[in-house]
């Protein structure tokens, strides 16, 4: 598989998160889940996504540490290395 | 008014499909209009049988074997069900089950060990699975077969009634997790039915129950319907008992 870039997987995140309700403009590096609106199931889907897309698999105490769109990110791309 | 989701295109899932309660359900769910995947452990013949029936009815049917206590049966049977039907599976029945009775002190590890494998975590293994793909689709239609036991103790039945009470937990935990997602899970309780599985059972049994008979796969296959159909959305983590009034 060749290397994903920070650049897909960001679009990727966003497309996703998108689809769970926040407009895309929202949708930054910065922004928490909480203020997006973003629950625990709606990362669980994201990271069946992030799976299947990337296989990266996420487990539950990856996600509980994240907060923020950018932390998220951040974290799919260096396990995708 | 509230947005009630239709069922979006997908198959069912029947585990423990061959014969008996599975066998009723699995032509029940074709009848609805779900092209139905018909799961076996060992008896290929009898699945295959199942599918006939459906597909003389105008239904549309595949048998899949897989042990649903194996790790690797969740993954086998949700990748045959999409590639044969082309759609995900939408509707889980985790029908399959063993029992292996005993007096409590006589129970081995083994008796204990493989009912809990087969009936509750291979049920577990199959609705994790399936939710990847009904919360992409939002929508879902998780039935858990249960039984009395779970609810009422039956002498020389620990394994299976811990088993069986098991999957209602589960059953209520799953619905109010993913019931946002448009995703519905519920059990049935089925009491005494007719087939293999309590053939040789005391025939004074049926002194115990108010309807003074045995009920028929079908008539719990006609609980499994309703509970998988668009009209039971909103019936989620419930048990329905199909019993001729036992636990009542």
């Amino acid at each position: 598989m060749s290397a994903i870039t920070t650049e897909q997987v960001e679009s990727r995140v966003i497309e996703t998160l998108a689809s769970f309700g926040p407009d895309v403009s929202q949708i930054t590096r910065e922004a928490t889940f909480e203020e997006l609106d973003i629950d625990s199931l709606d990362l669980v889907e994201l990271a069946q996504v992030v799976e299947d897309d990337y296989g990266v698999i996420l487990k539950g105490e990856d996600m509980k540490e994240l907060k923020t769109v950018g932390q998220a990110i951040d974290l799919i791309v260096s396990r995708a290395e | 008014m509230p947005e009630v989701k239709a069922r979006p295109e997908g198959c069912a899932l029947v585990t423990g499909g061959s014969r008996g309660i599975g066998a009723a359900i699995a032509k029940s769910l074709a009848r609805d209009g779900w092209p139905v995947v018909v799961n076996y452990r060992s008896d290929g013949e009898g699945a295959a049988g199942v599918v006939a029936a459906i597909e003389q009815e105008g239904g549309r049917a595949v048998s899949l074997a897989a042990d649903v206590a194996g790790a690797a049966a969740a993954d086998e049977l949700f990748a045959g069900a999409e590639s044969h039907f082309g759609v995900p599976v939408l509707a889980l029945v985790n029908n399959a089950g063993i029992s292996a009775d005993n007096l409590f002190s006589m129970i081995s590890d083994d008796e204990w060990q493989s009912v809990l494998d087969t009936n509750l975590t291979g049920a577990f293994r199959l609705t994790r699975r399936a939710l990847k793909a009904m919360m992409r689709a939002r929508f879902g239609r998780i039935v858990n077969i249960s039984s009395v036991v779970g609810l009422r103790a039956n002498p020389g039945q620990a394994n299976y009634a811990a088993a069986k009470a098991g999957l209602i937990a589960m059953t209520k935990n799953v619905a109010v997790e993913v019931a946002r997602r448009g995703i519905t899970a519920n059990a049935v309780a089925p009491g005494w039915i007719d087939t293999d599985m309590t053939a040789g059972l005391e025939s004074g049994l049926s002194e115990a129950i108010p309807a003074r008979r045995a009920g028929t796969p079908e008539e719990v296959a006609a609980c499994v319907s309703f509970l998988a159909s668009d009209g039971a959305g909103y019936v989620n983590g419930a048990v329905l008992t199909v019993d001729g009034g036992l636990a009542a």
